[in-house]
């Protein structure tokens, strides 16, 4: 990865034209070729350092159920827990976490109701409460990564 | 906004990404019988309403060596979490800042950020010194680090 490729990562995370020719416009402020521009985005998706290239959506606004869920999970019960929640597909991202709430999940439902009943079947499943902690303010962030 | 079923079909045909080439509005136009300009006005409009947060990338901080991820807790008096939560965003290795419920007894926090870096001892500097900058020594906070991503999608719609 070089500089350009940083300038891209850079310019990208924050936004993307609405008009006929987007990758030429960026490219312009970026002082290269939009051919180059595409070039380059393609093989850093390639190389899987960029997840996605496209729309980030407002899940609530589209009609769906969105929460970041804990669980106090005991180390010893971890590797059983871990594998009854990923099955569930609402389950977006998982992590663990160094903290007595150990596991840290995002559940995506097709409707907002979906959570709740979702979270009851992992509850079931799993024999712990899931602290259920919906986002209620999104507050700015301006630059991502700044490469 | 009241979406259209057009609207939708176009939301599912690029939630999996943009087509990377010279006329992407276009591209996705043929594939939904759609002119390009039909697509940009609809992309805009999706945009301007909110329901498209943002174009753009989203980048795998892990795989561009950002390997620390702390997701930083906050217990901040209710009056206080607008004032902090915008000082919070501002900062730059600040990916998301939201403020949500606390959990009482067990969990005291309302107000979560993720910092990422590329080694734990650099996020926690950088986490003291926001602290210091913006007057945050007040404020019971936790460094949650993660350990093993287990799970990582975009959601779906349909």
């Amino acid at each position: 990865m070089d500089a350009t490729d940083r300038a891209i990562i850079n310019r990208l995370q924050l936004s993307f034209p609405i008009c006929e020719r987007p990758f030429r416009q960026v490219a312009a402020e970026l002082g290269i070729e939009e051919s180059d521009l595409i070039a380059r985005l393609e093989s850093m998706l390639a190389r899987k350092q960029l997840s996605r290239f496209g729309p980030m959506y407002h899940a609530e606004r589209l009609g769906g159920g969105l929460s970041l869920c804990a669980i106090r999970v005991p180390e010893a019960d971890f590797e059983r827990v871990n594998t009854v929640v990923n099955g569930f597909p609402e389950v977006a991202h998982n992590y663990a976490r160094d903290h007595e709430f150990s596991m840290w999940f995002v559940l995506a439902t097709e409707t907002p109701d979906r959570v709740d009943e979702v979270l009851r079947e992992i509850e079931q499943a799993t024999g712990y409460q899931v602290y259920n902690m919906p986002k209620q303010r999104e507050f700015f962030v301006g630059l991502r990564f700044d490469l | 906004m009241v979406l259209s079923d057009d609207d939708f079909r176009l939301i599912a045909e690029i939630q999996q990404g943009l087509p990377i080439s010279s006329r992407p509005y276009a591209e996705v136009g043929e594939r939904l019988g759609m002119s390009e300009s039909e697509v940009i006005s609809r992309i805009e409009a999706l945009q301007n309403s909110g329901i498209i947060k943002r174009l753009g990338i989203v980048v795998r901080h892990h795989e561009l060596g950002y390997t620390a991820n702390a997701m930083v807790v906050w217990d901040v008096p209710d009056e206080q979490v607008d004032q902090v939560g915008e000082r919070l965003g501002s900062q730059p290795c600040v990916t998301l800042c939201y403020q949500r419920p606390r959990r009482l007894p067990e969990w005291r926090y309302n107000l979560f950020c993720m910092i990422h870096g590329r080694e734990r001892s650099k996020v926690l500097e950088h986490i003291d010194n926001i602290i210091v900058a913006h007057n945050l020594q007040h404020i019971p906070h936790k460094v949650l680090f993660s350990g093993t991503r287990y799970k990582q999608r975009g959601a779906k719609y349909q």
